[in-house]
């Protein structure tokens, strides 16, 4: 069996039963145990009740009416809600938290037949970019041990850049599924806001946060993007739109380049990027250079409104109901501080900080208002560029992996990491993350953005691209090769 | 840091305070873009909000919520003492 294989050589191979679920499931459960304590991907790990519905998927396959994922594992990002297995948003505060439920994604998903091998390792609530601030520990990346994954969906983009799972869920509020995609060389989408469930889906900020997959090509990225959107009527922000469908036939796109925001970035980086663009034109679309205003702005806004919803959503970690209550209280109102103190770490404080800051009465108009009008601004910014182009390309990240530790102490410094991909996050925009070179040895990703709910179109032109290139089906050297 | 309800050691005291210090003359960056006559925006997408059916639905197991919280009594909920008995 293939660590790397692609969703269809799996789905084969099990229809013709050239390997049964059970021994698929086994062989990434092995290859988990084997690499997990050098990456620490997995927060959590269930292999027995993976095993037991492999057996019930082996049986489905041998039936009529067999659904379209039956036996492919998959790991969920560890703040999508699982009834019966903990989900810990990385956070001392639900280090023993088990959801009496299921989140839609991870329902829809099993509905499909994916089979969960465990839950990934992120930031802490999903604030971050390097994903340090876990209180599992730091996820390496697979290319190099002493390098970051990205954040806040680094267990997920590294687990299946390990070749540990065939893809995975994550989300992306600013940037966490994008970035680290980008990090670890594989391909991650952020659909549009509302194309998929937020429902059981722990929150950080609600008016960015979206679901999305991660795998190995954007063909497996649309498969596993099929089972998770979908209307739901428990999600009040939920988009009730078509699904996403691939175009029928080749279209010749006209791709916007804002060129202004590939100025910072090193001249390797640069000619990857170029050599994306001459791809993109040899596949029959036109590039046309574009400006994108107001970005430093943008992440600027980001981080107010970011911060402004997660205090208010954090503010339900109190100690009462559930999550981590302190032995040490007086009186109520010191049972609720020394819960929330002891229950998040130094990100998450911080954010909850800024956020109060400028919700608060005298800063109210000068932070959080002006953040708002700034959003509109650079919403409006993309709409305006997309009277002209169907898509536009972009970096993802500016610089390739970091060493772990190297931004840690500088917020401001980790904060800019998310520079390409906040403003797509403010606009609402799907944004596709996919590998397209590398940089001293390190892969690195670009970003293909559409307009609202043309998640169809990316895909389209991200496939074509995937056809032509083989960026993403480079694979780490983990020293394991012999079993591969 | 009443409003967040948190308290903080010395060590993050000093930490944070640095920090967020850096992080509001970063957040002034959004002054240099003039938002005169512009309306604040709260969500990307102009979507309004949808209603399900007025119908009655089975809601979720009560005790199954109580189950993972920390310390419950009869259905309740239990915190520390708010009134201090004289």
């Amino acid at each position: 069996m293939k660590p790397y294989a692609g969703l269809r050589e799996l789905t084969q191979g099990l229809r013709s039963k050239a390997f049964s679920t059970v021994e698929l499931t086994q062989f990434y459960l092995d290859r988990i145990h084997r690499l997990n304590e050098r990456l620490n991907c997995f927060i959590t790990v269930d292999d027995e009740a993976a095993l037991e519905r492999a057996k019930l998927a082996d049986q489905r396959l041998s039936q009529t009416d067999v659904p379209r994922l039956c036996g492919i594992p998959i790991a969920h990002k560890d703040l999508f809600c699982t009834k019966g297995l903990r989900t810990t948003c990385a956070s001392r505060t639900l280090a023993s938290f088990v959801a009496p439920y299921d989140a839609t994604v991870v329902r829809q998903t099993s509905a499909a037949g994916a089979n969960m091998l465990g839950k990934t390792n992120m930031d802490e609530f999903a604030m971050g970019s390097s994903n340090e601030t876990s209180y599992f520990g730091p996820v390496s990346n697979p290319w190099d041990a002493t390098r970051s994954p990205g954040g806040s969906s680094g267990g997920s983009a590294a687990a299946v850049a390990a070749g540990l799972v065939p893809f995975a869920t994550g989300t992306d509020t600013g940037g966490s599924i994008r970035q680290p995609a980008g990090l670890c060389g594989v391909t991650g989408l952020k659909p549009t806001y509302g194309r998929v469930s937020r429902f059981g889906m722990i929150a950080f900020a609600s008016s960015l946060d979206q679901g999305g997959p991660v795998a190995h090509s954007v063909e497996d990225a649309y498969e596993l993007l099929r089972a998770m959107e979908g209307y739901d009527p428990a999600d009040s922000t939920s988009a009730n739109v078509e699904p996403t469908a691939l175009p029928a036939t080749h279209e010749n796109l006209v791709i916007g380049y804002p060129e202004a925001l590939f100025d910072g970035l090193d001249a390797e980086f640069s000619s990857a990027i170029d050599a994306a663009r001459g791809r993109f034109e040899a596949l029959g679309h036109s590039i046309k250079t574009i400006e994108l205003p107001h970005v430093d702005a943008a992440i600027a806004a980001y981080y107010v409104l970011s911060g402004a919803e997660a205090s208010t959503n954090l503010a339900r970690y109190d100690g009462v109901r559930y999550g981590h209550r302190s032995g040490d209280q007086n009186d109520l109102a010191d049972m609720y501080r020394s819960s929330r103190s002891e229950g998040f770490g130094l990100e998450v404080k911080r954010r909850i900080l800024t956020g109060t800051y400028s919700l608060s009465v005298g800063y109210f108009d000068a932070y959080y208002l002006k953040a708002q009008k700034v959003r509109r601004l650079v919403r409006d910014g993309f709409l305006a560029a997309f009277a002209d182009v169907d898509l536009i390309l972009a970096p993802v990240a500016p610089t390739p992996a970091f060493e772990l530790g190297s931004l840690k102490a500088d917020p401001v410094q980790m904060y800019r990491q998310d520079i390409y991909t906040i403003p797509v996050s403010l606009a609402g925009l799907p944004g596709l993350s996919m590998p397209c070179g590398f940089v001293d040895g390190l892969p690195i990703g670009m970003q293909l953005i559409g307009k609202h709910f043309e998640e169809g179109k990316v895909l389209a032109a991200g496939m074509a691209y995937q056809q032509e290139t083989n960026w993403h089906e480079q694979h780490p050297a983990l020293g394991d090769e012999s079993v591969a | 840091m009443a409003l967040s309800q948190l308290s903080l050691d010395h060590h993050e005291k000093a930490k944070l305070s640095a920090d967020l210090d850096s992080i509001i003359s970063f957040i002034e960056a959004m002054n240099q873009v003039s938002t005169e006559d512009v309306e604040p925006l709260a969500h990307a997408l102009d979507l309004t909000q949808t209603l399900r059916p007025d119908v009655a639905v089975g809601g979720i197991d009560r005790s199954a919520f109580q189950r993972i919280a920390p310390e419950t009594s009869d259905g309740f909920y239990l915190v520390p003492k708010v009134l201090q008995q004289r």
